[in-house]
């Protein structure tokens, strides 16, 4: 018996409760990828346009933060590793990220590693099984990225090189990740230490891709997704700094290595400090515990709207400069009605999207009653002098004002960036508050279906995600897909005025907001009446 | 005597499984009261009908002049529950969970949580995820304890401590009894109910199949009987009440119905006596007859 016994048993057991999850993360990443390239091959279908595309963006600073500097104008799988290939590293790190932890630390935290290691298993075992897992995981993206593009008719070498460059950066994140999960006493912490790495990795790549012209910038170097860039696919195929960047993963990954032969089961490096002995005064109501239960998460998503908020504000201009240089496109600009429509039409496209995302957050709030009472923990609160109102009102209250709080950054910050870039403060930040605060209806909408079903049906609560990925789905490819109009009514996202730009309207409005306060009242009507644990 | 809580023809279904069938429970103000019962008999489900967690399909269940599911909020006050699987927020410490939960309740009594505190071993400081499960439990205890009410509920609240600390809990429950408490204590160590109760109910697939004080409980079963006689015996295994008789020479050991130990003895001093043992049923034995009626028929008939 070695320290790897068992590899290949845990192995299995990974891949067994990632049956849903892996694929579904290789698949969405492989099809991303896919529909970029195809509507690249209708939009750019001539080398003039992709040569206007290149000479707009070598000015355009703040798209090259964005997306990071196009190498190769000359093929559709240029400027499609253009276009995903900072994203799509990004991605392929925070799926490896999750994978590791998911089989390390947060298997540990739950206890049931203790029960595997009491097993016929090696004390390397179960981190090597999981960075086998996030290791497969990211092959095969390469592999299907890599089969796409070339069915395509991209280069084989190019396509080939464009696949690794995605899977490497995953493999970079998988190193560390099975670092921070050593560091970090919970799941939780090692989750977020990991993807605050990831998410300075970005910024890094993007304040070097900003300041240099063509080249990524020498600030990019330390940035793993910079490494990504600096492969060049299709431009200069550098397949070295592929094998620097696997080094560099295998390089972590022993570092991990070390740090597990070093310490206890379930203890971390970074020891997690006492809590207070005594709860603060304010501790005595539910919705202090909701609060406490919820804030972290609140924080989590505030700090992401800022940020997403301020970089899609500030690429604002730079989409404004890339349509101008298209003489195809000032033809289309024209009929939309000049240069503020065709602003508004992606600034409110945007605040669109700032609320879709938002929906998500309230419906995680919401489904948090349906953890509290499946983890036991309602119990004990329920049996003090609480009654259900009270404690899931306690909890509701975060759908209802938190996703306005998001929602509100997410605007201020996106309005910030913009005004700043075209020189009217006061007015961009008003106009995207109120296109942002303007999507609430149709978030509390969602939240409400999530409290329906948490309240009548709660074996079936988590469906409420399925709910919400129809209404996204109908609201964002079914203009596309020219669904019907019934059908494009069912979500509440096709009733939100299209701000700013677009006509502002009450009514719509109202009714959503009636119908979330039903379905809110027929879920707590529910939830008073039925069986709970 | 007044009843803390009454229950009668309780019944409630999960789908098909009948978890309490007709179920029947008095208890009564100031007694501490056994619940016993095989896993899986409707301890708990009767609790959390109790607590106004579940809502019976039919039967009445009075707790504290009040009705457990209308007047939920109102009763809590009165009482404090302690669950025999403690899960505790991962991110609050056990000092904070410990005064929250008090506080919900309406305030808690911060000398004894001091004390309590103390003579359980409890570091309040970590956090809900580092507790073992003995801590864990230990965390709902100093929670229930240091609250001042008329009612605890307990339901399994020693599994996972230590024999030391089993000991302190059963001083704790010996103490409330003193201040006039009402206590309903679910259990499995028979060792505990025996020393603490006052009165049990047995209760079996959601029926209570017995209830009464421990003596009473006793009349029902049988005495051990282990003798060594002048002579050979005959004629024992006429006598009624005798069971389980087995006769080794002059060495005669037997099980024998309460009611029937006079009997018995009469004819064994007839024949003259050398030894005599006999020995109470012990509340394993009592609880054993009704676990083993558990089992299948079949296998029974084997």
């Amino acid at each position: 018996m070695n320290a790897f016994t068992g590899t290949g048993t845990l192995l299995r057991l990974a891949l067994r409760r990632d049956r849903i999850m892996l694929p579904a993360w290789v698949y969405l990443l492989t099809a991303s990828v896919a529909s970029t390239a195809f509507s690249f091959k209708k939009l750019y279908s001539t080398g003039t346009s992709r040569e206007q595309l290149a000479a707009s963006l070598a000015g355009n600073s703040s798209l090259r933060a964005l997306y990071g500097p196009l190498n190769d104008a000359a093929s559709i799988g240029g400027i499609t590793a253009w276009r995903m290939g900072v994203f799509g590293a990004a991605l392929a790190g925070l799926m490896s990220i999750l994978l590791v932890v998911r089989h390390t630390r947060a298997e540990e935290e739950d206890g049931r590693l203790e029960l595997v290691r009491a097993g016929a298993v090696g004390h390397r075992a179960p981190l090597t099984a999981a960075l086998a897992t996030a290791a497969l995981a990211n092959l095969l993206l390469a592999v299907l990225v890599s089969t796409v593009l070339v069915v395509l008719g991209q280069a084989a070498a190019g396509s080939l090189a464009f696949g690794l460059s995605l899977a490497v950066c995953g493999l970079v994140f998988a190193g560390g990740a099975a670092v921070t999960a050593q560091l970090a006493e919970t799941g939780r912490a090692a989750n977020g230490s990991a993807c605050a790495v990831l998410g300075l990795a970005y910024v890094l790549r993007a304040a070097g891709d900003s300041s240099s012209a063509r080249d990524p910038g020498a600030v990019s170097r330390f940035s793993p997704i910079g490494w990504s860039e600096q492969v060049e696919p299709f431009a200069a195929d550098r397949w070295w700094v592929l094998v620097l960047a696997s080094a560099f993963a295998v390089l972590l990954a022993g570092v991990a290595y070390a740090l597990v032969a070093r310490r206890d089961l379930g203890a971390g490096l970074i020891p997690s400090r006492p809590g207070r002995t005594v709860g603060a005064p304010s501790l005595r109501t539910p919705l202090a515990l909701a609060w406490r239960l919820q804030r972290g998460t609140l924080y989590g998503w505030s700090a992401g709207f800022a940020v997403g908020g301020a970089v899609f504000g500030g690429v604002a201009k730079g989409v404004l400069d890339l349509v101008r240089g298209n003489s195809g496109v000032a033809d289309i600009l024209r009929r939309m009605g000049g240069q503020q429509a065709v602003l508004d039409a992606y600034l409110s496209t945007v605040m669109g999207l700032l609320g879709m995302i938002a929906a998500g957050y309230a419906v995680q709030c919401v489904l948090r009653l349906r953890g509290e009472e499946t983890g036991g923990r309602v119990e004990p609160v329920l049996a003090t002098a609480v009654s259900r109102l009270r404690w899931a009102g306690g909890h509701l209250l975060f759908p209802l004002l938190g996703s306005g709080v998001i929602l509100a950054v997410g605007g201020l910050t996106a309005g910030l960036a913009e005004g700043a870039a075209m020189g009217d403060l006061m007015g961009s930040v008003g106009r995207l508050l109120g296109g942002a605060l303007v999507q609430l209806p149709a978030v509390w909408l969602a939240a409400a279906a999530a409290t329906a079903l948490f309240g009548l049906a709660p074996r079936w609560s988590s469906a409420a995600w399925g709910v919400l990925s129809v209404f996204l789905l109908i609201a964002w490819l079914g203009p596309v897909l020219q669904f019907g109009r019934r059908v494009l009514d069912f979500s509440p996202f096709t009733h939100i005025p299209r701000l700013p730009g677009g006509v502002f309207t009450v009514q719509p409005l109202l009714w959503l907001t009636l119908l979330a306060v039903g379905l809110t009242a027929a879920g707590l009507a529910g939830l008073r009446r039925r069986d709970l644990g | 005597m007044t009843t803390a809580i009454s229950v009668s023809g309780l019944v409630k279904t999960f789908g098909r499984t009948r978890a309490l069938d007709g179920l029947e429970l008095t208890v009564a103000q100031g007694e501490v009261h056994g619940f016993l019962g095989p896993n899986g008999a409707g301890k708990s489900t009767t609790i959390r009908v109790l607590l106004g967690l579940l809502r019976a399909d039919s039967g009445s269940a009075r707790l504290l002049d009040g009705d457990p599911w209308h007047d939920a909020v109102a009763l809590h006050r009165r009482l404090a529950y302690v669950p025999g699987d403690v899960t505790l927020w991962r991110n609050l410490s056990g000092g904070e969970a410990i005064d929250l939960l008090g506080r919900l309740r309406g305030g808690l009594d911060s000398a004894r949580r001091a004390a309590l505190l103390e003579r359980f071993e409890l570091d309040p400081t970590k956090k809900g995820r580092a507790y073992s499960k003995g801590n864990r439990q230990k965390v709902a205890l100093v929670a229930a304890l240091a609250s001042d009410v008329e009612l605890l509920v307990l339901d399994e609240p020693t599994s996972g401590l230590d024999p030391l600390m089993e000991e302190v809990f059963r001083e704790c429950v010996a103490e409330e009894r003193e201040r006039g408490r009402t206590v309903l204590l679910s259990s499995h160590i028979l060792s505990e109910v025996e020393a603490l109760c006052d009165r049990v109910s047995i209760i079996r697939a959601g029926r209570t199949v017995e209830t009464g004080t421990l003596n009473e409980l006793r009349h029902l079963t049988r005495t051990a009987v282990d003798a060594e006689l002048a002579a050979a015996p005959d004629g024992l295994s006429g006598l009624a009440g005798v069971h389980d008789l087995v006769v080794e020479g002059s060495r005669v050991r037997c099980q024998v119905d309460t009611d029937h130990l006079d009997a018995l003895l009469r004819e064994l001093t007839r024949i003259g006596v050398r030894s005599l043992t006999s020995r109470p049923p012990t509340l394993e034995e009592l609880f054993l007859r009704h676990y083993q009626a558990d089992t299948p028929a079949a296998e029974v008939a084997r």
